[in-house]
């Protein structure tokens, strides 16, 4: 028992990281890509039907928009938990995070698509292309480019929000290595670890979101 | 509908104790954060190696981390044996938030400090103004009406942070709302609270955007903050109209 009295032990750290790296594979990291393909699709949709739809329908849909995006995605969650509840946590944590995030996402693409040249909409209109030709094939190809580094960058955040999920009985990352330091009670190593896969996979992929930045600005100079 | 209005009729000062205590965190977390984003934002400029690379690594550290890390470090690994650092549960709650979304805010002072026109840092240099002066008289001024916008996103994004520290067994409006629930209708609740801390949200962002228009009223741009928030219209200046034409 020795070992409890020191500030590290190496012991409990590789005991518990097995599981923590289990679990930031099958959990955290697939609720992070779903949750960001449904945030990346629902925010382009928001962000169309508010540019495409009449009047009261887009300014309905700018307040739920902003009600979402002022509102806490903890409070959401459990929420829905409480009204959802033959659905499998896990799912309804992945669909809200996703909502959440696509009101975010929405405001992205938004300043994409209103950084179209005003030329590209009037070539369309000598073209007399159609409108759903003209958002497919001209206005959402320059759009999206120009947006793509600010959405990685909320993918990130959305990585880093998935321990919320926790407050719906979802067992993700943190949870883990909470239910570690409960059980043990060594706390130190489980949260440090937990915290050092965090800061390792968002540091990575800051890397490759600025990347990616570099490599658009230079294509498209 | 009239049971829930009596139940929450019946619960309402305890919800009022929680809305107390979410804005107790969120004001304590956001005082909290902007020393450190000032204090990280300005040594992140230093040429020194060591004050930039001690400050870059701070705010990778706390941003880097997810917020829930942060707060279980200090409300489950501090009191244990190597460290036995017992801290109150609220003042572990706004330590957790201020420094999370200092580190964020640091980046957004360092940024808008670095988007000072080079114009103003030239004049400063001609005016043989020391450091400081140049930080405190010209840049930061400049800086401050830059960065406010981007520091409300972050001041919203801390308030709904602190629905977390219920976790952490502080009572705040989220661990009401989960007591009022059981009085209630789960639907009843949660809208409530939903909408209790959008019009907080609200509230926080007039406030920034005051604050902001009086940053830039000082700077000599824009409207008098109290019109700004008043609303009233600025009256134009008539001084001239009509000449040149």
């Amino acid at each position: 028992m020795n070992d409890d009295k020191s500030i590290w032990s190496w012991d409990h750290a590789l005991a518990v990281l097995p599981d923590l790296l289990w679990t930031f594979l099958t959990v955290t990291l697939i609720v992070t890509i779903i949750g960001s393909a449904i945030a990346a699709v629902l925010g382009l949709i928001i962000a169309l039907g508010r540019r495409t739809s009449p009047r009261p329908v887009a300014g309905a849909l700018t307040l739920v928009m902003n009600f979402i995006r002022m509102t806490p995605l903890v409070v959401q969650l459990l929420f829905a938990y409480y009204v959802f509840t033959t659905v499998p946590p896990i799912v309804l944590g992945t669909v809200i995070i996703g909502i959440h995030y696509a009101t975010y996402m929405a405001e992205v693409y938004r300043a994409g698509i209103d950084a179209v040249p005003p030329g590209q909409w009037e070539a369309t209109t000598a073209l007399s292309m159609s409108p759903a030709r003209t958002w497919t094939a001209v206005i959402i190809p320059q759009a999206l480019r120009a947006t793509l580094p600010a959405l990685a960058n909320y993918v990130i955040s959305m990585f880093k929000d998935t321990p919320f999920l926790m407050v719906i009985t979802v067992t993700e990352l943190v949870r883990e290595a909470q239910l570690y330091g409960g059980t043990n009670f060594r706390y130190v190593e489980a949260i440090t670890l937990a915290g050092l896969i965090f800061l390792a996979a968002s540091l990575l992929s800051s890397v490759l979101a600025r990347r990616l930045e570099k490599k658009l600005e230079y294509t498209t100079a | 509908m009239t049971e829930n209005l009596d139940a929450l009729w019946r619960a309402l000062p305890q919800i009022w104790d929680g809305v107390f205590i979410t804005l107790v965190l969120t004001a304590g977390g956001a005082l909290l954060a902007i020393v450190v984003a000032i204090a990280l934002g300005l040594l992140a400029r230093f040429e020194n190696i060591l004050l930039r690379g001690f400050a870059r690594t701070i705010i990778e550290l706390f941003r880097g981390t997810s917020l829930l890390v942060q707060l279980f470090f200090f409300f489950f690994v501090l009191p244990l044996p190597p460290f036995n650092l017992e801290l109150p549960a609220l003042f572990t709650g706004i330590l957790a938030l201020g420094l999370n979304y200092g580190a964020y805010g640091a980046e957004v002072v360092r940024g808008s400090i670095n988007a000072v026109p080079a114009g103003q840092w030239e004049a400063t240099t001609a005016l043989s103004m020391s450091r400081s002066q140049r930080m405190r008289r010209v840049i930061f001024p400049q800086a401050w009406a830059l960065m406010i916008p981007s520091l409300n996103n972050l001041l919203i994004q801390l308030l709904k942070g602190t629905a977390v520290v219920y976790l952490i067994t502080i009572v705040d409006l989220t661990a009401e709302l989960n007591r009022l629930r059981v009085q209630t209708d789960v639907f009843f609740a949660y809208t409530l609270g939903l909408l209790v801390y959008f019009a907080i949200a609200y509230l926080l962002t007039l406030g920034m955007n005051a604050l902001e228009s009086r940053a830039k009223h000082r700077l000599g741009q824009g409207v008098k903050w109290r019109d700004a928030i008043a609303g009233t219209p600025p009256v134009p200046d008539m001084k001239g109209a009509g000449q040149a034409a």
